[in-house]
């Protein structure tokens, strides 16, 4: 019911690796963590949601903010090895139109 | 009058709570033969239920309790999520529940209250009552499929 994150920062860009849980008692972690990442410029933030197997509506708040505030900076948010059932959420809502989403997960061809 | 069994839970309404529910929703669903995508389709439900609640009517303020009952029915899971301290305007709530569309300007984005928008996308029926505190109640039925009944006997005569 927790949610881990760890973040590998590069030059020019911030890998954030997601384990577990999005919901109204992680989202603000979530957000603390995310949110500085996007107010460099050119700064390419990349999401890494492979282990994220819950998420709701805050998850999607978050990744909102956090797309506002790349538009804002001048940087970049990228949701990459989102899973089918966390993706089913942006379909509905329509924000897979408004992100950067990649799907496909790591040698996921069965 | 139609049989079910009732579970009811009652817990502080606080954010660490929310994952606590979704985990016996997740039970009770399994134990009545729900499918695994409709497990999902009903935890994310409950949570934003209850995130609503959480969030909404008690300003993050830690006090107050939300009640959460199951009515559990041959067919379906009917499920009642209520606070009782205080409500908020539901038509402006209504308002703002809907899908995204790609003409809006990221700008024009809002950050939060399709929790609502959700549980109608993912539950089969959903009402909401607005008398005393907030009530949401909403039910998913077993697909026929899951029930595994009546489904050799489609007429064949004509």
């Amino acid at each position: 019911m927790n949610l881990s994150v760890d973040i590998t920062n590069e030059s020019e860009k911030s890998i954030v690796n997601l384990s577990g849980e999005i919901d109204a008692y992680t989202a603000p972690q979530l957000k603390d963590a995310v949110l500085p990442l996007t107010k460099t410029p050119e700064h390419t933030v990349e999401i890494d949601l492979e282990n994220v197997n819950y998420m709701d509506s805050t998850g999607l708040g978050v990744f909102i903010s956090a797309l506002k505030s790349t538009k804002e900076h001048g940087s970049k948010m990228k949701l990459v090895n989102i899973q089918d059932r966390v993706l089913r959420l942006f379909k509905i809502t329509g924000l897979d139109e408004i992100m950067d989403i990649n799907s496909a997960i790591r040698g996921g061809s069965e | 009058m139609e049989k079910f069994d009732f579970v009811e839970m009652k817990v502080p309404a606080k954010a660490e709570y929310v994952g606590v529910i979704r985990l016996s929703i997740s039970g009770i669903a399994n134990r009545m033969g729900f499918s695994y995508e409709d497990i999902e389709d009903l935890k994310v439900a409950i949570s934003e239920a209850i995130t609503n609640t959480v969030t909404h009517a008690y300003n993050e303020k830690d006090e107050g309790e939300v009640t959460i009952g199951f009515g559990i029915y041959e067919d379906r899971l009917e499920i009642m999520v209520a606070d009782h301290g205080g409500s908020f305007d539901l038509n402006k709530i209504k308002d703002d529940i809907g899908p995204y569309k790609n003409t809006e300007s990221v700008e024009s984005l809002r950050e939060g209250g399709f929790g609502l928008f959700l549980i109608n996308a993912l539950m089969d029926k959903v009402e909401i009552s607005n008398n005393y505190g907030v009530i949401v109640l909403m039910t998913k039925y077993l697909s026929e499929a899951e029930v595994g009944f009546d489904d050799d006997q489609i007429s064949t005569t004509q």
